[in-house]
């Protein structure tokens, strides 16, 4: 007897989620056929569907209220308080400046990615005869490079003759030569 | 008409606000029952919907969205009051529907003094049982009876299951059986009080 008032109970609490549903006219067919079996047999929960009803009806009797006749200026004022809204492109004058401020953008990255070429006079000089001297002389600046390693001839130079003179100068000796 | 709004027909905005003013302020003055309140926040509901018209992805109902801003708003300023009264006074109960008397529309027949006196007591008695229930009972109970949404767009609005907006709603219409028994049926026992889990019955 005990079980079978302990399913009985679960039975109702079961109810709970199909009733309001069922009263409404949205329950599935499944669901409405299991409630209405369950009312036939269950007079407790039988009144409580009738009560459900009745307070529906009486839920009705709460009157509506009408809004205030200053709620559409107020909410009109609220409106145009409001911020003005503005996008990015909102801050570009015209089309044409867009596309060259996108044209100048690239064009400073494609720049930047180029590798520099030197500016130092000398080379560009060196380089500019460079360019003027034939093969032979090319050759003959490759043959004469080791003179530029004998001290004797270097020291000759006037531009070195300005560097102030240090002890223990190299004199010569032990300097290759090679021709 | 939301999709017109966001291309920027603001006629179309005027007729939303036409449409949904009456439906929004009623179920506001129902949650908080005050009717200034109420309309303070219906107008802050209308102008989050004008804000964000740009964003609006027609992904779920106008209605649910609109509703879903609403409760938020009422749930909040509910709390907000409940802590502002608990400040003034523990002592104190203050009931700020009371004193607002809004406008009722009433039929085109004139009732008799009696009669809109009754009708009064009946609307005052199923307020104040409306509003003493939980938070989220109560605002299933009005977009349910009252603004007639279906149980998906209830649910997305108090982003709740279907299942969960279920059981809420019983235990609503349970509890509001027995608060308005004299109104529902002069042979509603009142001994019948609604068990929370885990509670005996008295």
């Amino acid at each position: 007897m005990f079980g079978k008032e302990k399913s009985s109970v679960k039975r109702c609490a079961a109810l709970e989620r199909k009733l309001v549903e069922y009263l409404d006219g949205h329950a599935r067919p499944a669901d409405r056929h299991a409630v209405e079996e369950h009312l036939s047999g269950c007079a407790s929960c039988r009144l409580r569907a009738e009560e459900f009803r009745a307070l529906w009806t009486a839920l009705d009797d709460l009157p509506e209220v009408s809004p205030s006749p200053a709620f559409d200026a107020m909410l009109r004022a609220r409106i145009a308080a409001e911020p003005a809204r503005r996008s990015f492109w909102d801050w570009l004058p015209s089309p044409r400046l867009a596309f060259a401020v996108t044209a100048l953008v690239v064009m400073s990255a494609w720049l930047s990615s180029v590798p520099r070429v030197t500016t130092n006079p000398t080379v560009v000089s060196q380089a500019s005869q460079a360019s003027e001297v034939s093969p032979e002389s090319d050759f003959g600046m490759i043959r004469d490079l080791p003179v530029l390693e004998n001290f004797d001839v270097v020291s000759k130079f006037d531009a070195l003759s300005e560097l102030p003179v240090t002890q223990g100068r190299p004199t010569g000796e032990g300097v290759k030569e090679s021709r | 008409m939301m999709l017109d709004v966001k291309a920027g027909d603001d006629q179309s905005f005027e007729l939303l606000l036409r449409k949904y003013r009456s439906p929004l302020v009623n179920f506001l003055y129902r949650m908080v029952r005050d009717t200034a309140v109420a309309e303070d926040l219906a107008q802050e509901v209308f102008l989050r919907v004008y804000r964000a018209r740009q964003e609006y992805a027609p992904s779920a109902k106008f209605t649910t969205w609109m509703f879903r801003i609403a409760t938020n708003l009422a749930l909040n300023s509910v709390r907000d009051n409940r802590h502002r009264q608990m400040g003034i006074s523990m002592d104190q109960t203050v009931d700020s529907g009371e004193s607002e008397q809004p406008a009722l529309e009433v039929p085109d027949r004139a009732p008799s003094v009696e009669q809109e006196l009754v009708a009064r007591c009946r609307a005052e008695m199923i307020l104040k049982a409306i509003h003493a229930l939980p938070e989220k009972q109560r605002a299933a109970v009005l977009l349910h009876k009252y603004h007639e949404l279906d149980y998906d767009e209830i649910a997305r609005v108090l982003e709740c299951s279907e299942s969960a907006l279920k059981s809420f709603l019983f235990r609503a219409y349970e509890t509001l059986r027995v608060e308005l028994a004299p109104l529902v049926s002069p042979t509603v026992r009142v001994d019948r009080v609604p068990v929370q889990r885990g509670e005996q019955p008295s």
